[in-house]
């Protein structure tokens, strides 16, 4: 019980203090929505009706990636920079559950945007989205939101000794939109890509969201999308344990 | 006259190493080559999967536009992280004549944008098999050059607000997203409403890439030199009223001491 209240006031506590700062919260919403709309524009020149709303449908999550990939990188060199790395690295509590409730509240952001880009596909563009199954729309959103949180849980902790976060994140932002069937067909990519999209979560997230608007089963796909989340979770965990017990023993937490 | 080519020249290019801060190789491949060319990739493909355009018009149209990243943020970096660096002050209290001290910041920006334009054609066009032909790369390149050129003048104006706000970052990202959208690097000018167009004809990158693309498609030189024409001094225009905000912000500055205050 009290790791989950750790969890859940961590979560509460970094999206307040994310959605301070009015600069952060207007680029994570209008940044993504300027490739959605170069994106409607593209697909409305086809003027395949169902192929605008399903591309809509991706565009709109878009943006929770894009909240989370570079913003996770630098949580830790945050962390280092306001001088409470140390802290958490010394406190009682397992490390990645301080992590963890970060990255999510950052994939939490990303929702933000996701609704944004669709109410702009839907009154500026005229898209006419309407959700065929509206619950499992949300838990679908949810869901992938949390995954991609534990995605960018395994990039907070990758990328501890690298003082150059920011750009190892902002390189995963496009590759990830590209494989994950965010708006491309994992079918037009080269055969080689397809093994590789099915061990990211957002492949499976996606295709959720993507199932609950337009009508299909999402829940083999939320199960999935669950599943390579906590994957990428238990990898993060056992990193982030031998990354802190490494720089702890050699003094170089506060260094790189 | 020679103070003033050192300072352009040199005190250009001193400031551009010390100050960009993305010349490590840890920041200059994934920054520069990696991410460009997966932007390239990410819109050629939702072309694929649309049915619209092919990949030379990708290609050219990512090529080229893909020059704002270091046109934009290398040019914000370079006045911006003065005040980081506490040398702001410094360097306005200097006796420095101001043409030769803030241009000669733009042309190492100009070359960095050349060169990743470049990187990104040539790669790009390795990577999705699109053939360029060979009569063509010379004028292309000028092109390339002269859009470098007119997006630094953008950037240049988007460095002189740094002078004022903290957050050029944010402000470059936001241009970047505008320069993607409404100068037809991924949707045909043509295509778009009436007001964007009216919009992409007074912004840098837009007759730019109409030349590139007409270059490729067999036009020759002559025939794009109006499009290169205009496309030059839209990036004048830009640079001269980056100057001049330049200018206002630091008489502003001084006069209501708010220099480390933005």
């Amino acid at each position: 019980m009290s790791t989950l209240r750790l969890v859940a006031v961590g979560w509460w506590l970094q999206l307040k203090m994310r959605s301070r700062s009015s600069f952060d919260g207007l680029l994570s919403i209008v940044y993504p929505m300027f490739f959605a709309t170069t994106i409607f524009f593209m697909y409305r020149e086809n003027g395949d009706e169902a192929a605008l709303v399903s591309a809509a449908v991706g565009a709109s999550c878009m943006g929770v990636w894009s909240a989370v990939s570079t913003t996770a990188s630098t949580t830790l060199q945050g962390e280092r920079r306001q001088g409470t790395l140390e802290l958490l690295v010394g406190s009682p509590t397992s490390f990645s559950l301080v992590i963890v409730p970060a990255t999510v509240s950052m994939a939490t952001i990303g929702l933000w945007s996701l609704v944004a880009t669709l109410l702009w596909g839907r009154v500026v563009f005229g898209i006419p989205i309407s959700f065929d199954q509206p619950l499992v729309f949300v838990v679908a959103a949810l869901v992938l939101a949390f995954s991609l949180g534990l995605v960018g849980f395994l990039q907070a902790v990758s990328s501890v000794r690298y003082r150059s976060a920011w750009a190892l994140g902002s390189l995963f932002e496009f590759p990830v939109w590209l494989i994950c069937g965010f708006l491309v067909p994992l079918s037009i990519l080269p055969d080689w890509v397809r093994p590789i999209s099915w061990l990211l979560p957002p492949t499976w997230g996606v295709a959720a969201v993507r199932d609950a608007a337009l009508g299909g089963n999402a829940w083999p796909d939320i199960a999935l999308c669950l599943l390579t989340g906590a994957a990428y979770a238990v990898i993060g965990v056992v990193l982030a344990r031998r990354l802190v017990d490494s720089a702890r023993v050699n003094a170089t937490l506060a260094l790189t | 006259m020679r103070t003033s080519l050192r300072i352009f020249f040199l005190g250009g290019l001193t400031s551009y190493r010390a100050l960009f801060h993305w010349l490590t190789p840890w920041i200059l491949i994934p920054t520069f080559v990696v991410g460009p060319i997966f932007q390239l990739l990410f819109f050629a493909y939702v072309g694929r999967a649309a049915g619209v355009g092919d990949d030379t018009f990708y290609l050219i149209g990512n090529a080229v536009e893909l020059a704002s990243i270091p046109c934009l943020f290398a040019m914000g970096n370079t006045i911006g992280n003065e005040r980081y660096t506490q040398t702001l002050g410094l360097l306005l209290a200097s006796p420095a004549r101001r043409l030769p001290l803030f241009l000669g910041r733009a042309l190492p920006v100009v070359v960095n944008g050349f060169a990743v334009s470049f990187l990104v054609l040539v790669l790009g066009a390795l990577v999705l098999h699109v053939s360029i032909p060979v009569a063509a790369w010379a004028p292309l390149v000028a092109v390339l050059a002269v859009c470098a050129f007119s997006c630094t003048g953008l950037g240049l104006a988007s460095a002189a607000l740094a002078l004022r706000v903290r957050e050029t970052a944010v402000l470059s990202n936001i241009i970047m997203g505008v320069l993607i959208v409404f100068c037809g690097v991924n949707v045909a000018v043509s295509a778009l409403p009436a007001w964007m167009q009216s919009v992409a004809q007074v912004l840098p990158l837009t007759h730019g890439i109409e030349a590139a693309r007409e270059l490729v498609a067999g036009a020759s030189w002559a025939a794009v030199m109006p499009l290169v024409r205009d496309e030059a001094l839209i990036g004048v225009v830009y640079g001269a009223i980056g100057m001049a905000m330049l200018f206002f912000f630091e008489r502003e500055s001084r006069r209501h001491a708010t220099l480390e205050l933005a």
